[in-house]
């Protein structure tokens, strides 16, 4: 599990926009949001807001941050927190971005 | 690069707000000293009177403790008095030596309370009112002393004399004027408070001009005494107040509450220009020495000096914004609101209360009920207001007198209040104050009177803003802001509850929707970056509130040529479904008018079955929505509505939702015209247009109105001599029945209406702004001016309309059931 994973293309995912990644493994699957920021900068988040399970990949991207569709919170995507007064925290994810393919690890 | 060193002299809260607000901006730019001359940290000055009163305590009114000084890296020196700014080699000095050395300065020195030069003002036991040590003494002298006599019946002198009285004294409060508070109530409103404080116990003493303060008897004696006994001799307690009509009264403490002046003594001794204050610019640089700002009650900007709070926060934001580097900001001058801190008597006055030959008032006057409003018009805008008694609506009459609100709609109404105009979103009983703890005050988010009381005591809040980030009241749907804002204004005093003097977009920005939308037109901007540039964002890519409202904006300008940037709009119109709570979408497809068919409803059918869709239900506006929909499925399912002929019903976005109709002539015994085949007209006229906010229509076939067409957007109500048009209604948060336009006789003139009306409302309306509200803020009169009585400007409006739909009627579902956008609605699936 300590591995890279190559996920999908840079090109592949929309500039302040997101894609979702499903990965499978056993039974279990894990959505987890990969988000590309206007600087072109990759985040993976659980797509899951802390606040009421909303899909941060439908939020709307804003500098480092996602606002969850759902009740509008704020999440940092750097450390998955919400931006206070709000307080609860999405798990996030290593990603790395090589020759424009975009790599995600998993723990 | 070493950081640079801020120092700040005045350790109140004018200066710590621009220092909290700067570390917001730019955490870490400077190394920041902070002096004040009181021994204390900072705290809310504004809360003295209620700690006078023996209501709120000292501690409670700490707003920042040592402790945040600390974990916020910000050295702190109390009792300190800086006694000298050298300027050439840039460091302050206290009076006793201590230096620091400065890149930037900011000066926030308050003010000082104004001592009447009279015989005897420098005797002990006169006092001012103006920090705790002031409180002190006060509390002091009322455990050993009976007779107060308060000098000057203006706010602070009220709040003093009622404290006072709270402690047990006996008091007097002696006014130059002939009545009390004339800087904010008129003469009849005050002699309604000068009742209900007399029935308080207070006196009052009007007209009245001080001559002298004499000492006490006893102290002359004591005074011999201790001259005799070598000691220095002390200057002697007060011991009565002589006027000029000769009368005196006794008095053991004596507070002087006739003006504050500002604290201008170390600026002037820096050779810093100053005219009734420390003279700043609209970036609140000394316009002497541009490395020092200076903030508060100590300035005069544009010629005026402020004692309010919150003038003073809206100067602390732009000081600080230049101190960061951001460089945008403008101070421009506040308008300001009062009230006055005494349990139990509520006022509220803005603007020019008084009026003149120019202005017409309202009055409504209830002498038994203690209740007196006036309202003053100008044109039919509100320029001032004056309440005593029941002040419940006074932030609303602040909104409507700085947006210049257009009242004449309402001006029947207007004395009784916002409920009168129909909040039926909570009923007609708001007595914040007498409101108990449990009463939910925002429906949306459940939060209680108790919740938002505890926020702002205990988070030290302000601001509207800051309510609704920590207590999420008003954060929703909004119907409830009027009432979180009377309960921060009941919670904290009137002083906090106004906002900035023009509302920004957002928080990216110090522009306004309309400064926008008109830098938009006039300076031909075409992108969303163009408009960021231009107008001086302070974000690289903005946020998810201004993003979605100038990508709007962009769009209905430029309908030829802006790209539409789908990152820039709520997921709901990039899915082109409506998000559910769990993450799935609902469609309802589009039924014209309401109208459907066997073919239809089968096709309907079929794909439900087919996608498994869990629950099917039959909307308000006539339409069938499927629920549950997986976002993967959309494309396909849209797929096969779109070979049964089904375009969007658009049900999910910002644009044309339905035409509603009723049977109309075709069928009714009652109807006058065909409403249904109009019905129809109209939506293939309007679908799939952008609007500010939704957009909901309705033709009903007579004045029976079985459609509901008065609580529309835009409503057709069929007669038999022709068609009245009806706009502004809404059924929503807040029931808002339509005003009528006018009268037409062709279906062709109903179409011209229904384009223009709804161009103009796409060109100036705000973003997420609905139509009732909008007609509000503009007037009626705008508008009939432009769609009814400019037949030439009424043609232009509905050819521009037309135009801008040769792009708007795309079905978006067709596009991406042919592919179009597929990343939006395919997951990335990986086995790991």
């Amino acid at each position: 599990m300590n591995d890279w994973i190559a996920i999908t293309h840079l090109d592949d995912i929309p500039r302040q926009g997101a894609r979702v990644v499903e990965l499978s493994h056993d039974d279990a699957v894990n959505r987890i949001a990969l988000f590309r920021t206007a600087a072109d900068e990759i985040y993976a988040v659980r797509d899951k807001c802390p606040h009421r399970g909303g899909p941060l990949s439908e939020g709307i991207v804003h500098g480092g941050q996602v606002t969850c569709p759902l009740h509008s919170w704020k999440i940092d995507l750097v450390t998955g927190e919400a931006v206070l007064p709000d307080k609860g925290c999405a798990r996030t994810y290593a990603t790395k971005v090589e020759d424009g393919q975009v790599f995600l690890k998993l723990a | 690069m070493a950081r640079m060193k801020l120092v700040l002299v005045g350790n109140g809260m004018a200066g710590m707000r621009t220092l909290e607000e700067l570390l917001k901006a730019a955490p870490g730019m400077y190394d920041i000293t902070v002096f004040g001359d009181e021994p204390h940290p900072n705290y809310n000055r504004i809360m003295l009177s209620p700690v006078l009163a023996g209501e709120q305590t000292v501690e409670q009114s700490v707003l920042n403790s040592r402790e945040w000084y600390a974990t916020n890296g910000i050295t702190l020196h109390t009792g300190k008095r800086v006694a000298k700014i050298d300027r050439k080699n840039r460091y302050v000095e206290t009076d006793d030596g201590m230096r620091a050395e400065y890149d930037r300065l900011l000066l926030a020195t308050g003010s000082k309370p104004f001592i009447l030069p009279v015989p005897g003002a420098d005797l002990e036991g006169v006092i001012g009112f103006r920090d705790i040590a002031d409180v002190d003494r006060m509390i002091q002298a009322s455990s050993q002393y009976k007779h107060a006599v308060v000098i000057g019946g203006g706010l602070l002198g009220l709040e003093a004399a009622n404290g006072l009285k709270l402690r047990g004294m006996d008091v007097s409060v002696v006014h130059i004027g002939d009545w009390l508070l004339e800087r904010q109530l008129d003469e009849p409103a005050a002699r309604l408070l000068q009742q209900n404080l007399e029935a308080k116990g207070l006196k009052f003493l009007l007209r009245k001009q001080t001559a002298e303060l004499l000492p006490c008897r006893s102290e002359l004696a004591r005074d011999q005494d201790a001259r005799i006994a070598g000691k220095p001799a002390p200057t002697g307690r007060v011991g009565a107040v002589r006027f000029k009509d000769g009368e005196t009264i006794p008095a053991d403490l004596v507070v002087m509450a006739v003006g504050i002046r500002p604290n201008t003594e170390l600026a002037e001794s820096a050779g810093l220009h100053c005219n009734r204050g420390l003279v700043v610019n609209d970036t609140m640089q000394t316009i002497t020495d541009a490395r020092i700002y200076a903030v508060g009650e100590c300035v005069s900007h544009r010629g005026i000096a402020y004692g309010l709070v919150a003038p003073l926060f809206e100067q602390a934001k732009v000081a600080a914004n230049h101190l960061a580097e951001h460089g945008v900001a403008r101070y421009q001058g506040s308008m300001t609101s009062t009230k006055l801190k005494v349990t139990g008597i509520d006022l509220f006055s803005a603007g020019n209360f008084m009026g003149d030959s120019s202005t017409e008032s309202l009055v409504f006057s209830d002498a038994a009920a203690g209740t007196y409003k006036k309202l003053v018009l100008k044109d039919n805008k509100l320029v001032g207001a004056c309440i005593y008694g029941d002040t419940i609506d006074g932030t609303w009459y602040f909104d409507m007198l700085r947006e210049g609100t257009d009242i004449a709609q309402f001006r029947k109404t207007i004395l009784f209040g916002q409920h009168h105009l129909g909040d039926s979103g909570h009923g007609p009983a708001e007595r914040v104050a007498a409101l108990p703890d449990s009463a939910e005050i925002c429906g949306c988010n459940g939060v209680c009177k108790g919740t938002i009381v505890a926020a702002i005591r205990d988070l030290k809040l302000f601001t509207l803003d800051e309510v609704k980030a920590h207590t999420k009241a008003s954060a929703s749907c909004g119907s409830c802001t009027g009432l979180v804002e009377a309960v921060l204004a009941h919670t904290v005093g009137g002083n906090y509850s106004a906002a900035p003097s023009k509302k920004p977009l957002c928080k990216c920005t110090e522009h306004s929707h309309d400064e926008v939308i008109a830098a938009i037109k006039d300076q031909g901007l075409k992108t969303m970056d163009a408009v960021f540039e231009a107008l001086e964002w302070s974000t690289p890519d903005g946020c998810a509130s201004c993003r979605p409202a100038v990508n709007y904006y962009l769009l209905a300008r430029w309908p030829a040529e802006y790209q539409d940037d789908a990152q820039s709009r709520f997921t709901n119109e990039r899915a082109h479904g409506n998000i559910q709570k769990d993450g799935s979408f609902s469609v309802v497809p589009r039924m014209w008018g309401g109208l459907t068919n066997p073919k239809e409803l089968r096709a309907i059918a079929d794909v439900a079955e087919k996608y498994k869709v869990p629950e099917v239900k039959v909307t308000g506006g006539q339409r069938i929505d499927l629920f549950g929909v997986k976002k993967t499925d959309l494309p396909a399912m849209w797929k096969d509505l779109s070979d049964a002929g089904f375009v969007s019903g658009h049900a999910y976005g910002k644009a044309l939702r339905t035409v509603k109709t009723c049977v109309g002539a075709k069928w009714c015994r009652f109807g006058t015209q065909d409403s249904t085949g109009l019905g129809v007209k109209l939506e293939q006229l309007t679908w799939g247009s952008w609007m500010p906010h939704k957009y909901k229509l309705a033709v009903s076939g007579c004045p029976r109105n079985c459609a509901e067409a008065t609580i529309k957007d835009f409503g057709v109500v069929c007669v038999d001599s022709g068609y009245e048009l009806h706009v502004g209604g809404n059924g929503g948060i807040k029931v808002r029945v339509t005003d009528l336009l006018t009268k037409v006789e062709t279906e062709e003139q109903v179409m011209e209406y229904t384009g223009a009306f709804a161009q103009l409302y796409r060109e100036e309306a705000h973003y997420l702004e609905r139509t009732a509200p909008w007609v509000e803020r503009v007037g009626l009169a705008h508008i009939k001016a432009k769609v009814v009585d400019d037949a030439a400007g009424r043609a232009e409006l509905y050819e521009r309309f037309k135009f801008g739909q040769q792009f708007a009627q795309i079905d978006p579902w067709k596009e991406r059931a042919e592919g179009a956008e597929a990343h939006e609605f395919q997951p990335i699936r990986i086995s790991a």
